[in-house]
This record gives structure tokens, C-alpha cells and sequence, in this order.
């Protein structure tokens, strides 16, 4: 080996080794260096409350996460402007799970660790909340979900609560109403997204219960653009009376029209997964006569004056339409419900001691929400009834009240 | 003298440094969360690494082999009370089991051929997934029981730092043993070219078999620890976007670059998190840095400014 | 058993064939504009998805503020068209001579943009447009269709063939495909490959837009819908053979009915499982998918 080839391997060494460093403190930097920028909005002001939410503002439930997040917003400030609660100021972290579980868990341990926030509202999705709770249950952290499954408080998690009705509640809202026309012979058509999914095996587990039995079933993706064949297999199943449609989204709106371009006369129920009024938009002439189970909110105006929700509902209407130049829905509605249920648990612990916040949330009784009057306790983490839920039916292109 | 450092070494010591260092000074469980997923997703970047980068093989369904190492983990303790390690291990085996017996007609198959059916492969793992709500629990997952190790639970973030940090590591290890192998020089001449290597006498189909079965246990291990970490998983994780991010973390990184898999892990693990600051500008944000990175860093970040850092120090 | 009368089980079939046609029209079209692009420039482009969704998204809105609708499709296309010059010129020209890989990342980059821009230019919520001659279902064969489906066939079908005479017949048409057969060649004799590359961009632009104006009555739209269709529109054109046309119109085609017949006869559930098995099964045994493209490696 000449001394010019040792000269030259000695460098190209060097030069490797170096470029090696370099790469090294590179990715160290990227771990390290971004990790002082993203961390949490520092540490607690005095005269401020931090209130934490993980919401699926993008990605496939982002119809549901976008209201709930705007509604936050909304409420926050005016909260704000009344003065605060016990006289701080609210001050949102919000972040965007794009609908992924894993995402949803990771800024979870960011809102316990890093924002340090005295309660989380939100997880839109039954799956991003899921994976959230362990984390807010080994924090002791107080948190209340916008997500619909009944798994979420039951069996009842110390430090987890939720707004929605359940799934369940829908499934037993729809069959006693079929039981009460002597329908007793139903047809399930259900998505596959954890919504749908997630109801339909409520369905199939309550439908005993109400002499009601299925015939048939079938599901469809997400993002089906046409269920006519599931549609076809359903008309054909004998004995058929009805229709049940558990889903969220734009599916529920392509089924009812598919099953009026069938010619299919048979009565559809949908579910409180397409409360909002964009679904009879979306449905068109097809949504005539269809029935869900929904809160109060929809048919705000129609509530009779006695009604105690009337107010509540109507205030919460006309100030989220106000504000977002959109149409109110029930998801919205539960980000408001469970917003000022905080709210009051706050006052009255007037402490940001998480045990006491949960507490108090706990013994929230007599609430009036959009979703329903709320009656906690330590067994019932959502404390809602079946009354809560209102049978609509969509009438000249509106919600009516069937009852 | 200089010292007689081989590249693998180097890359071996960086693997290293990447781990330890952060690791003792990094603030809170949040940062070490965020690290352990840096590392359990560099992990399975590397196992499609080998697959893409040497061995020239597109995979668009890797997300399935990580989605069976975590279901794998998460279905046999809650259906057959199995301790959670068996369980992660098994799904590892299963991984590696399906690759093998999908791998011989599939490989066949060149391109963006192989693309699709890859892609298909994990379309229908995830289907089955949200379809089987008795086992899996459906779209909205299940919950994992926590592994035990002596009578001490893991599940701090801390501790999967330590112990993702460590798999990773001896991934490195495996992957550098692989491709300084006769394999590993049998898959670099499959990459230049299949014809050439088949020319040259290399049983093209038995080596591109031994790496899409070694891509697939990387990608299991990996969804194995994370559901171990996480203690819950959802069908996302084996999601065909799932599967486009393992092969954007390779390609930012640096196509048959060890290394450039952690950077790129790093880089789309830790972005999103530093984007939120962007709020709903997040998404654009985020598709516009890739497109930089790729437009202005074309072999990947570590090939990249490697020889941009050569390039200035050799005269 | 009234459901096994011949009747019925033809009326079934040609229900589950429509709806097939229907929603495989829309892969075959945006396989088609994979094809185009890939055919051009060798770009796999997973950003195809989005144009659809701009085309359908960018018609309700300009639909809202108060354009006729024929007048606001058109506008939708044209803003589709300019987008996809914006991709050409801002991310696939500096990106010359990149490797394969690197260019459909880059694409996927362009789809995180176009998917993250649309909420903010539109909105997160789902849409529709009126069916194009009315929405009163039209019996065929004894199977109920709807009148937008013939737009959507039909529309399918103008386009493969107004582009079959564009490609054959105009001298413009004639640089595309001599492009496509070989860049090097066709930049030797004078064509300027990058322009055609930029114009087969606009092209697959306005058909994706074409494509997501067309289906949106029956649909429905959101920011969001280009990810399926990009991935089931990739399927349907390697499926045909990517880089043959009417292939990939064929690919498109046949991954619908899969899917339609699949959830008629088989199971709703796992109908998409079906269909991709169908798929991997086509691509083993004819590796060229159904054009058979001799693929002929080059050492």
C-alpha cells in the first residue's frame, strides 16, 4: 500500500466518520431540537384553565369532528367574554387525530404530559376514545367523550364520561317503535365503519327484547358509492316489514335514496349517526317518511314551550349557525353538552384538582343539554334515559316530531 | 492510521448514539411515547427497506404484516389466555408464515404489479380485521394485555423507549448481517438487475422469497411492540395509508439506507407532531415538506446530504 | 319462493351489472387518466383520486354561488385542468429524471396538499349535486336505474372515444403516442416532451374533474374521496395493463361488477375482500394484467 492510497483511504475514512457525525447529530436535532419546539403551551397561568380535546377534525369522521371543534371554539370564547369560569379564562388545546387511534393516544399523553390541561373533552370516534382512556385513566385525568359505543362507560371507567346516547339507545328507540306498529320482521343494513359496526351489534344483541327479529343483513364500506345489490338482496328476503339502517356519513343518505330508486316501500329508520339536517339535503325527495332517533336539537323551533330542552336547544341553534354560517347537528351538540358540563363541575369545585373536578362531574344532576336532561352517578357515566331520544320523521323535507 | 471503521459499523454506532442520546435527556413520558414510535416504526421502515431499497421489490400492503404482529398480540391472550410475549411472538411467526406462503406467486410478479397485489394482500388483512368483530373486535379495536416481565408490567413510555430502542438496534444488527452476507450480495445484483442476477446463476425467486419473509417479521415485531405499547389497537394499523406512510418513511429517508429508515421514521413520526401548530393548515403543510424533501433531496435524506457532505470533504 | 322466478333473477342481475357499470365507470376513468400521465412520463400520479374530488367539489361550490350548472362544471374543469399544470410544472418538472419511487411519493405529497387545501377552500362536510335528468328511476330489464347512471356510462364512454380519435388522428395526438413509445426517440425528432408531458397532465385533470361531475348525483362528494379512488383506480389500470387505455377502461370496468356481483351473491362484508382476490388471482396467472403488455426487461 503506497503512502498516497493510505493518505487517500485515511480520508475517505474521515470522510465517512464525519458524515456519520454529522447524520447523527442531524437526526439527534430532529428528535431533540423540534423536540424543544413542539412541546407543550408551557406551564399554567394564573387565572387560566387549560382544557384539552383530541378530536378527528380530518380524515373519515371529520363531518363529526369539524362541529364539535367549531362548537368548542365557539363556547370557549363566549364563556371567555361572560367572565370565564370562576373567573378564568378558558384556553383550548385542540388537537387533530385524523381519525387514527394511534395519533389520538400519542396527543393524549401530550395534553396530560406536556399541556398539562385539568380535563379533556372529546375523542369523536368510539375507536380514537378507546385507545385513549388507559391513558387518562393511569393520568387521573377527567375526560368525557363525544363518541357514541356503550363499551366507552360500560363497564363504568373511574375517570370516563361521555355525552352522546349510546348505540344501544338507538337500536331500543327504533324497535319500540316498530314493536308499537306491530313490525316485527326487520331487514339491518349497517356500515362497516365503527359506527355502523358498533350499532348493529347493539342492534342484534337488544332486538329480543322488543319481539322484533332480522331476517336479513347486509353492510357496505365507508366509501360505497352505490348499495343497490345489498338493497336488491334485502327487498327479496321474505317476510321482510322493515328497514334498519345503522351508519354515519354519506352512506345512510345513499341508502335511502337507492332504496327509493328500488321502488322499496318498506319503512327505513336511520340512526342519530346522520343527525344534521344536510341529510335530508343530501337524501332529497327519498328522506320522505324516513324515521330516526335524534335529540331535541333538530326539531328545536317544534318543541312544544313546556319542553325544558326548548331554550337550550334553541339558544345552541341559532348561535352555531350564526357562527359557522352551517347547519347544526346533533355532534355538534354534544361537544356543547359536554363543554358546559365541565363548566359547571368547575364551579362547583372551584379547585383545579383533577379528583375533585371529577368528582363534581359525577354528581352532575338535572342538567339540560341538547342532548337530553343528564343525571350522572357513579354507575351511569352518561346519564341519559331512552326519553332523551325524540322519534323524527323527516315530512316535506324537515324534521318532525312523531310523538 | 485511520481506524478500520466499516461502514456498517459506523452505521451500527449511529444506530446507537440515536438511541442513548436522546434517551437521557429527553423531558417527559410524552417525548419518550414520541420516541418509541420513532423506533417501532424505523423498524418496520427498515424490513421494507431491505425489501425496496435492496432487493427492488414494492410493497404496498406492508401495513398488513405490521397489522398481524399487532392483532397477533393483541387476539391470542384475550381469546386463549396466552401471556402477551408468546402471543408476540406467535403473531411474529404467523407473519412470517403468510409471507412465505403468499410470497412464491406473488414475487413473481415485477412493479407496480407487485404493487397491487402487495396492496391487495393488505386490503384483505384489514378487511378481515373490521370484519370479525367476535375476535378482533372490529373498526373500533381491542384492548391489549400488558406484557409482564418478572412481575414488572411494561407499560410506561420510558420503558418502551428503552425496549423499541433496543429492538431496533438489533434490527440494525440483523439487517447489516443480511446484506453482508452471500444474500445480501445476491439481492444487491437482484436490484441492479433480475435478468443479470438470473444470468449470473441466482435463484432470483428463493432470494426475493427470503427477503419479503424478513421484511415481514421486521414489520410484525414492530406491530407487536406497538401494540404492547399502546394497549389497544384498531385496524389502522394495518391500513393501505398506513402502509404508504412505511414507504414514504423509506423512500424521505433513503432508499437502501439503514439509516436514512430511522430518519425518515423520525422525520414523518415527529413532523405532525411539531405541524400542529399549523392547526388546519396541517395536511397541506405536510404534503409540501414531502414534496421538498423529494424534489430537492431526490435519493432521500441520508443518501442525499451524505454525498452532499463527501462532495464538500473530498478534495 | 317468488325471488327464484326467472324474472327475478334476471332483474337481480342487470340491477347488480348497472350498479357495477356504474361505479366501475368511475374507476375506468380515473385509470384512464393513470394511464395517460404514466404513459407520458412514466409518473405513477396517486394524486389522480383528487381531481375527481375537485371536479365534484369545485361544481357545488361554484353551483352555490349561484353559477348555472353546466357553467360552473365547466369551471370546475378548468380549475382541475389548471391544477394539474400547477402539479407539472411545480413538483414533476424540478423532479426530472428522479426514479420511479421517488416521483409517486412526490404524487402523494400532491394529494396531501390538494386533500389538505380542500377544507379550507371548501368545507369538511358531504355534498351532492341534482341528477342531470331528474332523479325518477328508469326501469330496465326489470332492474331500477337511475337516469344520472347512462350520464355516467354514457359520459365514460364519449370520453375513451373522443380520446381514441384525439390520439389517433390529430398531429397533437400523434406526439402524445409517439411519447409514450419512446421519449428519447420522440425528443430527437423534435417534439418537446415536456410540454406533452404538461398536457397529458390537463388531460387526466379535466377527465378526473369530468369523472367526479358525472358521479357526485349519485355518490354524493367531500374533500376526502380521492383516496379510494385513487387506490381502486390504480388497481383497475395495472389490472389492465398499465399503460394500455382501454385497458385500463377494461381494469375499471371489471373491478365494479367484482365488487357489485360480489356484494349481490356472495357477501356484502367481504365483497372488496372478492374483488381483490379476483385481482391478485388475474394479475398471477396473466402477469401483463388483461392488455398482456409484454414486459420485455431491459439489461
Amino acid at each position: 500500500m503506497t503512502a498516497s492510497m493510505t493518505a487517500r483511504a485515511t480520508t475517505t475514512v474521515t470522510a465517512r466518520l464525519l458524515a456519520a457525525a454529522r447524520l447523527t447529530a442531524t437526526a439527534s436535532m430532529l428528535a431533540l431540537g423540534l423536540a424543544a419546539g413542539f412541546g407543550g403551551v408551557g406551564a399554567a397561568q394564573a387565572g387560566e384553565i387549560r382544557i384539552g380535546s383530541v378530536l378527528s377534525a380530518t380524515g373519515p369522521a371529520a363531518f363529526l369532528g369539524d362541529p364539535e371543534e367549531k362548537t368548542l371554539k365557539l363556547y370557549a370564547e363566549e364563556i371567555n367574554k361572560a367572565g370565564g369560569i370562576n373567573g378564568d379564562t378558558i384556553k383550548l388545546v385542540i388537537y387533530d387525530d385524523g381519525g387514527d387511534a394511534d395519533k389520538a393516544r400519542t396527543f393524549a399523553t401530550r395534553l396530560v404530559e406536556e399541556d398539562k390541561v385539568a380535563a379533556v373533552l372529546g375523542g369523536t370516534t368510539s375507536g380514537t376514545t378507546m385507545a385513549m382512556v388507559p391513558v387518562f385513566e393511569d393520568a387521573e385525568m377527567p375526560f368525557i367523550s363525544f363518541a357514541g359505543a356503550v363499551g366507552i362507560v360500560e363497564p363504568t371507567k373511574k375517570w370516563v364520561f361521555k355525552t352522546p346516547h349510546t348505540d344501544r339507545m338507538a337500536c331500543e328507540k327504533i324497535f319500540e317503535d316498530l314493536k308499537k306498529q306491530n313490525l316485527t320482521k326487520v331487514g339491518i343494513i349497517s356500515g362497516t365503519d365503527g359506527f355502523g359496526k358498533s350499532m348493529r351489534d347493539q342492534c342484534v344483541k337488544v332486538n329480543a327484547k322488543y319481539d322484533v327479529e332480522i331476517v336479513a343483513e347486509e353492510t357496505y364500506g365507508p366509501r360505497d358509492s352505490d348499495m343497490t345489490a345489498q338493497l336488491t338482496n334485502l327487498k327479496g328476503a321474505p317476510g321482510i316489514q322493515a328497514l334498519v339502517n345503522p351508519g354515519m356519513g354519506q352512506g345512510p343518505a345513499i341508502v335511502t335514496r337507492n332504496v327509493r330508486q328500488l321502488g322499496i316501500a318498506l319503512p327505513l329508520y336511520q340512526s342519530h349517526g346522520v343527525a344534521s339536517k344536510s341529510f335530508i339535503e343530501l337524501a332529497g325527495d327519498a328522506a320522505e317518511g324516513v324515521r330516526l332517533p335524534a335529540a331535541a336539537i333538530l326539531v328545536a323551533e317544534k318543541l312544544p314551550d313546556s319542553d325544558p330542552q326548548k331554550a337550550i336547544a334553541l339558544g345552541y341553534k341559532t348561535s352555531y349557525e350564526a357562527a359557522t354560517k352551517g347547519q347544526v347537528s346533533t355532534f355538534g351538540g354534544h361537544a356543547f353538552d359536554a363543554l358546559f358540563i365541565l363548566k359547571g363541575a368547575l364551579e362547583r369545585a372551584k379547585s383545579s384538582d383533577a379528583a375533585k373536578i371529577r368528582d363534581e362531574i359525577e354528581k352532575t344532576t338535572g342538567f339540560i343539554g341538547t342532548a337530553g336532561i343528564f343525571n350522572m352517578t357513579p354507575a351511569d357515566h352518561m346519564g341519559l334515559d331512552l326519553t332523551a331520544f325524540k322519534m323524527l320523521e323527516v315530512r316535506s323535507g324537515d324534521w318532525t316530531l312523531v310523538e | 492510521m485511520a481506524l478500520k471503521l466499516s461502514p456498517a459499523v459506523l452505521i451500527l454506532i449511529a444506530t446507537v448514539l440515536i438511541v442513548v442520546l436522546p434517551g437521557l435527556v429527553l423531558p417527559s413520558p410524552y417525548y419518550y411515547r414520541v420516541g418509541a414510535l420513532v423506533f417501532i416504526s424505523a423498524l418496520a421502515v427498515i424490513g421494507l427497506n431491505l425489501l425496496m431499497g435492496y432487493a427492488g421489490q414494492v410493497s404496498l400492503g406492508h401495513a398488513g404484516f405490521f397489522a398481524i404482529g399487532a392483532y397477533g398480540t393483541a387476539i391470542l391472550p384475550a381469546q386463549l389466555g396466552w401471556p402477551p410475549l408468546l402471543a408476540a411472538a406467535t403473531g411474529v411467526v404467523l407473519a412470517a408464515a403468510l409471507a412465505f406462503a403468499i410470497g412464491r406467486p406473488i414475487l413473481r410478479l415485477r412493479g407496480q404489479h407487485l404493487a397491487v397485489a402487495t396492496l391487495g394482500i393488505g386490503m384483505l388483512i384489514t378487511m378481515v380485521l373490521n370484519a370479525e368483530v367476535a375476535i378482533t373486535g372490529g373498526p373500533d379495536g381491542m384492548a391489549v394485555a400488558r406484557a409482564t416481565v418478572f412481575g414488572f408490567k411494561l407499560r410506561a413510555p420510558e420503558t418502551w423507549y428503552w425496549i423499541s430502542g433496543g429492538l431496533l438496534i438489533l434490527g440494525v444488527v440483523a439487517a447489516l448481517n443480511l446484506l453482508n452476507s452471500p444474500t445480501g450480495r445476491a439481492l444487491r445484483a437482484l436490484h441492479d438487475s433480475e435478468v443479470a442476477a438470473e444470468v449470473l446463476g441466482i435463484d432470483v425467486t428463493r432470494y426475493k422469497l427470503v427477503v419479503f419473509v424478513a421484511a415481514s417479521v421486521y414489520a410484525a415485531v414492530a406491530g407487536a411492540a406497538l401494540a404492547l405499547f399502546s394497549g389497544h389497537v384498531t385496524p389502522d394499523v394495518g391500513s393501505f395509508l398506513r402502509s404508504v406512510e412505511f414507504v414514504t418513511m423509506a423512500v424521505i429517508g433513503g432508499l437502501g439506507s439503514i439509516l436514512g429508515s430511522i430518519v425518515g421514521a423520525a422525520v414523518l413520526v415527529i413532523l405532525p407532531q411539531v405541524l400542529t401548530v399549523f392547526q388546519e393548515y396541517e395536511t397541506l403543510v405536510l404534503g409540501v415538506m414531502i414534496i421538498l424533501f423529494m424534489i430537492f433531496l431526490r435519493g432521500g435524506i441520508v443518501p442525499g446530504l451524505a454525498a452532499r457532505l463527501t462532495a464538500r470533504l473530498t478534495p | 319462493m317468488d325471488d327464484l322466478s326467472g324474472s327475478n333473477v334476471m332483474a337481480d342481475f342487470v340491477q347488480f351489472a348497472m350498479s357495477g357499470l356504474t361505479v366501475g365507470a368511475v374507476y375506468a376513468l380515473v385509470a384512464l387518466g393513470f394511464t395517460l400521465i404514466y404513459n407520458a412520463s412514466s409518473v405513477v400520479n396517486f394524486a389522480q383520486g383528487e381531481f375527481v374530488m375537485l371536479g365534484g367539489m369545485a361544481t357545488v361550490f361554484l353551483a352555490a354561488l349561484g353559477l348555472p350548472i353546466p357553467l360552473a362544471a365547466l369551471a370546475a374543469v378548468a380549475v382541475a385542468v389548471v391544477t394539474g399544470l400547477l402539479v407539472h410544472t411545480l413538483v414533476i418538472e424540478p423532479a426530472r429524471g428522479a426514479n420511479a419511487v421517488t416521483l409517486i411519493i412526490l404524487t402523494i405529497g400532491v394529494s396531501l396538499v390538494l386533500r389538505g387545501a380542500a377544507p379550507l377552500v371548501f368545507d369538511k362536510q358531504f355534498h351532492k349535486l341534482p341528477g342531470f335528468s331528474g332523479e325518477e328511476p328508469v326501469s330496465l330489464l326489470g332492474a331500477l336505474v337511475q337516469p344520472q347512471a347512462f350520464w355516467v356510462v354514457g359520459g365514460t364512454a364519449v370520453i375513451v372515444l373522443a380520446l381514441k380519435v384525439f390520439l389517433a388522428h390529430t398531429l397533437f395526438g400523434k406526439a402524445v403516442l409517439a411519447t409514450a413509445a419512446d421519449r428519447m426517440a420522440a425528443r430527437l425528432s423534435g417534439i418537446n416532451t415536456s410540454v406533452i408531458v404538461g398536457f397529458c397532465f390537463a388531460m387526466s385533470a379535466a377527465i378526473g374533474a369530468i369523472a367526479g361531475i358525472l358521479v357526485t348525483p349519485i355518490t354524493l362528494t367531500s374533500y376526502d374521496v380521492g383516496v379510494i379512488l385513487s387506490l381502486k383506480g390504480f388497481a383497475a389500470a395495472v389490472l389492465g395493463g398499465i399503460g394500455n387505455p382501454l385497458g385500463a377502461v377494461a381494469g375499471g370496468l371489471l373491478l365494479g361488477l367484482l365488487e357489485s356481483f360480489a356484494a349481490g351473491y356472495l357477501s356484502s362484508t367481504y365483497k372488496d375482500a372478492v374483488a381483490f382476490a379476483i385481482l391478485i388471482a388475474v394479475l398471477i396467472v396473466m402477469p401483463g394484467g388483461l392488455a398482456r403488455v409484454k414486459h420485455v426487461e431491459r439489461v
